[in-house]
């Protein structure tokens, strides 16, 4: 696999990141030298291998479910840029 | 049954398939101990985890991973011991962790079925293709200001079933009746609400049309419905919008789609291809789920009766039609009444059938009118079933029964008091019948010469004048055949 311009304009409109050319150019030698070194895990063969999600052998913790009555608000809202009567204010999501 | 839709060269068929998403009927959210009541004031349920603050860590509320597999039993499906939580990428205003945690490759549960039963007395089954867990995201208001938006993340978290059906529904008919069906199935395990109103159950169609027999056609998606109405709405327009593009020769662009509930038309909502890469990966902060086989033996033994068991025993004890017990166990609230209503007076089992006509027809009826819901009926089970003992001992007539039960409603006063102090029993004495039969004849001499000629339908003349002077209070049954006797008599 090869990064070139388009994906690499993709992946930074995915992560809502705007580069310049010269960043682009960099990215690109960047990312496709991270793949080329990845790439070496094609030579084991995974046939029949089911992919693994997690290396851990611990079991998921569980919580009971009791839901706690304080009132948010105040703390969650103190680091906003901007807020109206108890909601974020953003600026305007049309679609 | 015809399905299709009259098309200009050739009839249509659509294609349909539901996702449902039903909020966990549970008191903490998926991963965060942050409360699920609706209508709190903006943001005062969003803990730490739920604001996606830096280093908060999810952990899953146990309660709701029991929900999603009684569910899954519920829906005859295959749960799995072993899932997977991913993250969904994408980025919006109410979605502060900028992915969604969700099940993708290894859901919790797999391939179910439930079935819908039609009017004629046929069913149909909708297989379901998987069921997982997922956040939901925050609310945004956009319509407030003309410039902003404004958020609330007291829903974020709240842990939610997809459920996705196979696209095996073929009309907005049959659409309505499945979700209604896995509506009716969540609230009989009490693992979700049902609230459709508050967004408790809400859907997303997904929707083309075909040739009948052809491949399937190219498929938009319409997003966030939360009635019925709104459901088969948005279907007959989106099918009639996509059958005019390929009728002019034109194709259909796969797109994700918004219903106005104002105009009923739908419109694009975005780009799908851009939006729809949500690069999907393994949630490293969450271990896969895994679940024995005996703990899912344990939910198993806690499920209750569901739907079509008891409309398999309504139908075998009672000898009710297919669609009748569907209805009745519909919800079930319906089964409870009618339960309590049969089992008032154990008379009433030879007469299951008129139990079954005075609940969804009467009683449902008068519910309807004055805004009422079965659970909080003024006309107890108890109640309803004396009154029909009245009617089935021809202590009192239908017609009569109608008028007593509105009386029954409003005043709260039982069947047989009213019928006491009204004196509304049936003349069921032959005497007096045949007595205000003479009288009726007497006075319509001509009408007799008629009907006597030939004109049949005055027989109908004579009953009402009959049951005029009985304040309708003679037994129909008797006042027919006598009546007929002695005009016969006459001939």
């Amino acid at each position: 696999m090869k990064i070139d311009k388009n994906t690499i304009n993709k992946i930074a409109r995915l992560s809502r990141i705007k580069l310049d050319d010269k960043e682009s150019e960099d990215y690109i030698k960047d990312l496709n030298s991270i793949l080329d070194w990845v790439e070496q895990l094609n030579e084991v063969n995974t046939e029949n291998v089911e992919p693994l999600s997690n290396i851990s052998s611990s079991i998921l913790p569980k919580r009971e479910d009791v839901s706690n009555d304080t009132n948010s608000s105040e703390e969650i809202l103190e680091n906003a840029p901007d807020k109206l009567e108890g909601f974020f204010a953003v600026p305007k999501v049309v679609e | 049954m015809n399905n299709l839709i009259k098309g200009e060269k050739h009839d249509w068929e659509m294609v349909i398939g539901l996702e449902i998403h039903a909020q966990v009927k549970s008191n903490s959210k998926l991963f965060s101990s942050s409360s699920t009541k609706f209508g709190s004031s903006p943001n005062s349920q969003v803990s730490l985890v739920d604001a996606a603050m830096p280093g908060m860590l999810p952990v899953i509320n146990k309660y709701c991973v029991e929900q999603a597999v009684k569910t899954g039993v519920g829906l005859n499906a295959k749960i799995n011991n072993y899932s997977v939580f991913d993250r969904k990428n994408y980025f919006y205003a109410d979605l502060p962790q900028g992915y969604q945690i969700s099940q993708y490759k290894y859901p919790i549960v797999g391939e179910g079925k439930v079935t819908i039963d039609f009017k004629d007395g046929t069913s149909k089954d909708i297989r379901i293709v998987r069921l997982h867990l997922e956040q939901d995201a925050g609310k945004s208001l956009h319509d407030q200001n003309p410039s902003k938006t404004y958020v609330d993340l007291n829903r974020s978290g709240v842990a939610l079933m997809e459920i996705v059906s196979e696209p095996d529904i073929r009309t907005p008919d049959e659409a309505g009746m499945y979700i209604s069906k896995i509506r009716s199935i969540l609230m009989y395990l009490d693992t979700c609400d049902g609230n459709m109103q508050e967004g408790s159950l809400r859907a997303d169609v997904n929707i083309s049309v075909r040739k009948p027999g052809d491949e399937y056609g190219t498929r938009c998606e319409i997003k966030n419905l939360n009635s019925i109405k709104f459901i088969k709405q948005a279907i007959n327009y989106e099918a009639k919008r996509q059958i005019e593009i390929l009728e002019s020769g034109g194709s259909i662009e796969q797109n994700t789609m918004l219903f106005n509930t104002s105009t009923g038309k739908t419109r694009p909502m975005r780009n799908k291809e851009e939006a729809h890469d949500y690069r999907y990966f393994p949630d490293p902060d969450l271990l896969p789920l895994k679940i024995s086989k005996e703990e899912i033996g344990k939910i198993k033994s806690s499920i209750p009766e569901l739907p079509d068991e008891l409309k398999n025993k309504f139908i075998e004890t009672y000898k009710l039609s297919n669609y009748d017990a569907s209805v009745l166990t519909a919800e079930k609230q319906t089964s409870d009444y009618f339960n309590e209503t049969i089992n008032s007076d154990s008379e009433l089992k030879n007469h299951a059938k008129i139990v079954v006509n005075w609940i969804t027809s009467e009683l449902f009826s008068l519910l309807n009118k004055n805004n009422q819901d079965l659970i909080n009926s003024p006309v107890s089970p108890e109640n309803l079933g004396q009154l029909i003992k009245l009617i089935s001992t021809n202590e009192i007539s239908g017609k009569i029964a109608k008028d007593v039960l509105e009386e029954m409603f409003s005043s709260g006063k039982t069947a047989r008091k009213i019928v006491d102090e009204k004196g509304l029993q049936q003349v069921t004495d032959q005497g007096e019948i045949a007595k205000v039969i003479d009288e009726v004849i007497a006075e319509n001499p001509k009408m007799v010469e008629q009907y006597l000629a030939g004109k049949d339908k005055l027989l109908g003349f004579f009953v009402g004048q009959a049951m005029k002077l009985t304040k309708g209070k003679a037994n129909p049954k008797m006042l027919n055949d006598i009546l007929k006797q002695k005009l016969n008599k006459k001939n």
